[in-house]
């Protein structure tokens, strides 16, 4: 408009820069059709299913066996298929 | 001194790099080598990212799957753009941070390949890693110059490809760098020593890391690593360092340079839908092809 100064903020101020964050694309556990359920008692505690599960959402610890973050484990199956001892199952989500 | 049980680098060194809720699809070998690369650097890397399935999976803006520094740059550009960053580095005397190009077999194969080719003459210091997920699956898996023989692709719908897999390792050897590897995702320690022996050497180390897609080679997601090994337990895909002139055959690999202790060809190609229509005159190509390769290694051993 006439005699007024359009004013653009300098770019510097807003450079778009991403940072870190878990859930960038929302609460992966919602896309599961199955889950992976853990038998403590058939696990030997080899890491194998932590080392592979391309979410990194187990934890293998020696005193508790391994525990997954269900907020976002995606259902994959991974881990169920590295496991040595078959102590991971798929089971169908309801 | 109390005993304390050892804790391994995988998975320990592995944790909170990668996080939870990326945008990969369900068994994606992207984030599972991701965490090998955390396991070595932690957050010390910058990885160089051309347009391809890893500039989605990490998230759009404002968020970022991976607690380290990365930079997106335009699809041919990845091992010009970390050229420059690490002799920025070198210029402003860090030392503790890896420069990575993190790219894709189109990226790199095809079309990178022109600005890997200068990075690795001016032999820049940094760590060029190819995931070869054997297509372009970004955009809606087209045949690249690294999908084998015989693959489905959306652009080889109906014979699949006629022409072999480019091999991009053996194009690296002849620019005579420093360090050259393939890897495997299902094979994480592997990937992992290599990785620090490549962090120790100055000057252009590539990798060529193998990484089935189970969107793109249309197999189920619980496959991922089975797959992966298979390749190499058929002895289609061989792990090996080149240093000092020399193939460095690797542990995993070993085995195989027998052929009678590998395992059927048509073991691997069976669980992925994208070789549904192989003949068995096809499958001969593969075997011969597969041959080919290991003459190669046995005479640069
Ligand atoms: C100059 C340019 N050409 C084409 C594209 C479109 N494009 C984006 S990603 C991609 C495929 C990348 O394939 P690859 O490097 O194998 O990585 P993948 O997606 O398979 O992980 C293409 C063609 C682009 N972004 N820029
Ligand atoms: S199903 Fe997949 S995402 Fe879920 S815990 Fe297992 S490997 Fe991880
Ligand atoms: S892979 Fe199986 S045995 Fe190994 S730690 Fe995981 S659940 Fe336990
Ligand atoms: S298409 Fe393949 S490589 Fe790309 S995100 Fe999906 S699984 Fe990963
Ligand atoms: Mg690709």
């Amino acid at each position: 408009m006439a005699g007024q100064d359009l004013i653009i903020e300098p770019i510097k101020y807003r450079v778009p820069l991403s940072r870190p964050e878990k859930g960038v694309a929302g609460k992966t556990g919602f896309w599961r059709t199955e889950k992976p359920v853990v038998d403590k008692e058939k696990c030997v505690k080899c890491w194998l299913c932590e080392i592979y599960c391309p979410v990194d959402v187990i934890r293998v610890e020696p005193e508790t066996g391994p525990t997954i973050d269900y907020d976002y484990c995606k259902g994959c199956g991974v881990c169920s298929n590295v496991c040595p001892s078959g102590a991971i199952t798929m089971v169908p989500e309801e | 001194m109390a005993q304390t049980r050892p804790k391994p680098p995988l998975p320990y060194r592995m944790r909170d790099i990668v996080l939870p809720g990326d945008a990969a699809c369900p068994g994606c070998p992207i984030p599972m080598a991701w965490k090998v690369l955390a396991a070595v650097f932690r957050d010390k890397m910058i990885l160089v990212i051309p347009a391809c399935c890893s500039s989605v999976v990490v998230g759009a803006y404002p968020g970022n799957s991976i607690k380290a520094s990365v930079v997106h740059v335009a699809f041919a550009s990845a091992a010009a753009v970390a050229s420059g960053i690490a002799e920025a580095l070198k210029k402003r005397g860090v030392n503790d941070v890896q420069v990575i190009a993190w790219a894709g077999d189109g990226g790199t194969a095809d079309i990178g390949m022109a600005s890997l080719s200068g990075a690795a003459e001016r032999n820049h210091d940094m760590i060029y890693i190819m995931y070869d997920n054997e297509a372009y699956m970004n955009t809606g898996i087209q045949r690249s110059s690294s999908t084998p023989f015989g693959a489905w692709t959306t652009t080889t719908p109906i014979i699949g490809k006629t022409e072999h897999k480019k091999d991009v390792a053996r194009i690296m050897i002849a620019h005579g760098v420093p360090y050259v590897a393939t890897a495997s995702i299902a094979y994480p320690h592997d990937f992992y020593a290599k990785l620090q022996k490549a962090r120790r050497i100055r000057g252009f180390k590539f990798i060529h890391l193998h990484a089935p897609c189970p969107t793109g080679w249309r197999f189920d997601p619980k496959y991922t690593v089975e797959i992966a090994k298979l390749a190499v337990e058929t002895g289609l895909w061989i792990l090996y360092e080149y240093y000092d002139g020399k193939i460095h055959l690797s542990g995993p690999s070993r085995p195989y340079m027998d052929p009678a202790k590998r395992k059927p060809v048509e073991e691997y190609l069976k669980l992925q839908g994208r070789f549904k229509k192989m003949t068995p005159e096809k499958i001969e190509e593969i075997k011969k092809y597969a041959e080919m390769y290991w003459d190669w290694i046995k005479r640069h051993m």
